[in-house]
């Protein structure tokens, strides 16, 4: 078996080049299915470039990736029919209710109508926006704001889930609430790719690749990671000692 | 290109239509208001043109010749003291167009078979309406000298003279010679060009503004199926649009629809589905709803207005206008409007036009969808 076939995700040198900015470097990974994988760095460190070349959004300019088997760079289509994305603004429609807004990405996702209530109802019930139907999406708070785009972004129950910094500007209960979604998500079988700058919620992520300046400068288990720092090392730690170690090295 | 897609697509643009009300109050009523301003405020016909007579020699042949213009529907007499300073003056401000001027040996030059003069004293700031108002000027002292010398040879005892040459006029179609005729049908091509390349000039570019697009660009959606979605949803509300000028045109300003109303719908679709497709092409290119406001007001109205052949005569354009004037599509579809309202020719006559509507609206549509798919990837 290919390990594009065997991976969720795979990265193979994968390089995105702005003029004369690189903003991924040479990134190489595999993501297991089922598995939580969390993307942690500072702004600007291509975290985000990533995951749109992974989407299907950004052609890398060299290296390949695959994404449930399909190259990102040749078969875009296949891959977007495959995922769930979830971008760091709120892109659902303001003047459409909730409703709406779910039956609108039903339809342009191609869930079979036999099987469109039944997404619907469970988009709901996981975004806990049952009462909500009629609800213009602008009225929302930023919290279910979030929920519901991932309810759209999962209706197609797609094996793979792209969330770009899913949780900012979100307050800390609602955090907590949508990271339990996504545990509840990698528990029936979803991968789970994820970014962010938080590092509690780094805590949460089964694997983690430490972003800085487009290259990958760390990569484990949040465990792993801490290990390497000595014994009471915190992810803080462990994300300011590694770019410095990173600085020094390139200096 | 997957159906279900297309329809999610038309139907969130449906709601978004619904819900914005001002637009489509917006959309609703700007044809309404076109039309009544343009119908009632715009009209070419020159009538009641406002005329100060100085009448020197007040005699009773001077008076007839005044009274001449004063039951002519083309003239209104401005009343009060006439001389050549009040003349100068009403002209200066505006309150007359016309002076005219009986010199005080009007009737004893009449009586004595001798050349009568009056003068003619014109403001030619508008040339148009100026030299229109001359030529009933002096159809009006033509006529009136005419049966001057025609009163003179009977008294002489020559019986009834005939004019050598009599001109006897049958006007083919606007047979009333009504500007609105001509008006209202091209208004329609201004109104549907204004309504669609206006509306739709936003959708893109708003998708873009409210990072709604990179959603959108995630999913499987093709850029034809999102580009027709939205023409589709538009479409409706521009057809919309051609029905209420269609009933206020006929309806209330009494417009003579005498070709196939088929034909009418059918060219109506054509030229809007070009314009909407404009509209669009613009919004993908420029992903600011600002810019391609202005960008669509400045490309749909002006040419749509001035180079459609809807009020200024396209023949009398200077040549490399007139060239210009063929990429413009108004200018087929003013043709074809024109044609099935006022002389009721058929796709026999208008085939050219349709095929110029068919192949514009092809050529935008491609560009549209080829630049969507640059954007996209």
């Amino acid at each position: 078996m290919q390990p594009h076939e065997q991976f969720a995700v795979v990265l193979e040198h994968l390089t995105k080049r702005f003029g004369e900015f690189t903003a991924v470097d040479d990134v190489s990974l595999r993501v297991g299915k089922g598995e939580i994988f969390g993307f942690l760095g500072p702004n600007g460190a291509g975290k985000s470039t990533a995951i749109r070349i992974l989407c299907g959004l950004l052609a890398p300019t060299s290296g390949q990736a695959w994404v449930h088997g399909f190259d990102v760079a040749r078969e875009p289509e296949r891959v977007k029919q495959s995922i769930g994305y979830m971008s760091q603004r709120f892109s659902l429609y303001d003047d459409l209710t909730v409703e709406e807004n779910l039956d609108f990405f039903s339809g342009i996702y191609g869930v079979p109508r036999e099987r469109r209530p039944e997404r619907k109802a469970y988009a709901l019930k996981m975004a806990g926006l049952e009462s909500e139907l009629p609800t213009m999406a602008r009225l929302l708070s930023g919290g279910w704001k979030q929920r519901l785009a991932l309810g759209c972004a999962i209706l197609h129950e797609p094996p793979i889930v792209f969330l770009d910094e899913p949780t900012s500007g979100v307050d800390p209960i609602a955090r907590r609430q949508f990271w339990d979604l996504i545990y509840a998500m990698a528990e029936g079988g979803t991968t789970v790719f994820v970014t962010t700058h938080y590092m509690e919620e780094a805590e949460y992520c089964h694997r983690l690749s430490l972003m800085y300046k487009g290259r990958t400068i760390a990569l484990g288990t949040p465990k792993e990671l801490k290990a390497a720092f000595g014994e009471d090392a915190t992810m803080d730690d462990v994300f300011i000692d590694s770019i410095e170690r990173e600085e020094a090295r390139t200096a | 290109m997957k159906w279900r897609r297309f329809r999610a697509i038309f139907h969130k643009e449906a709601l978004h239509i619904m819900r914005d009300w001002r637009s489509l109050m917006m959309a609703l009523a700007v044809p309404l208001v076109l039309l009544l301003l343009f119908g009632y405020a715009l009209t070419l016909d020159v009538d009641r043109i406002l005329t100060v007579i100085y009448d020197q020699d007040q005699t009773p042949q001077s008076r007839e010749l005044v009274e001449r213009f004063r039951g002519s529907r083309y003239f209104q007499i401005v009343p009060g003291p006439a001389n050549y300073r009040t003349i100068v003056k009403h002209i200066d401000d505006s309150s007359a167009l016309l002076g005219i001027v009986i010199p005080n040996d009007f009737a004893h030059r009449v009586e004595s078979a001798q050349e009568a003069k009056v003068q003619l004293l014109l403001d030619g700031s508008d040339s148009n309406t100026a030299s229109i108002a001359v030529g009933y000027a002096e159809a009006l002292i033509l006529a009136h000298s005419a049966e001057l010398r025609e009163q003179m040879l009977q008294r002489r005892g020559q019986g009834k003279l005939k004019m050598p040459v009599d001109v006897r006029i049958r006007v083919l179609y606007n047979n009333e010679l009504k500007s609105k005729n001509f008006i209202v049908p091209g208004l329609i091509a201004v109104i549907l060009m204004i309504i669609a390349a206006l509306l739709t000039s936003l959708t893109i570019a708003r998708e873009w503004e409210n990072g709604t697009m990179e959603q959108l660009l995630s999913t499987p959606v093709r850029p034809t199926e999102l580009l027709l979605g939205k023409l589709a949803a538009y479409f409706v509300l521009g057809m919309a649009d051609m029905v209420i000028s269609l009933i206020v045109g006929v309806g209330i300003f009494g417009v003579p629809l005498r070709g196939s109303t088929l034909l009418l719908i059918v060219s109506s679709a054509l030229f809007l589905f070009g314009a909407l497709c404009w509209g669009i092409l613009l919004s993908t290119i420029t992903r600011s709803q600002l810019l391609a406001y202005q960008l669509s007001l400045l490309s749909s109205f002006l040419p749509a207005f001035l180079l459609s052949g809807f009020i200024y005569s396209i023949d009398n354009m200077p040549f490399v206008i007139q060239q210009f004037t063929r990429i413009v599509p108004a200018r087929y579809f003013v043709a074809i409007l024109q044609g099935v309202f006022m002389k009721g020719t058929g796709l026999e006559v208008l085939w050219m036009q349709m095929l110029f509507l068919v192949m514009y609206g092809a050529l935008v549509f491609t560009i549209a969808v080829r630049k969507m798919r640059q954007k996209m990837a």
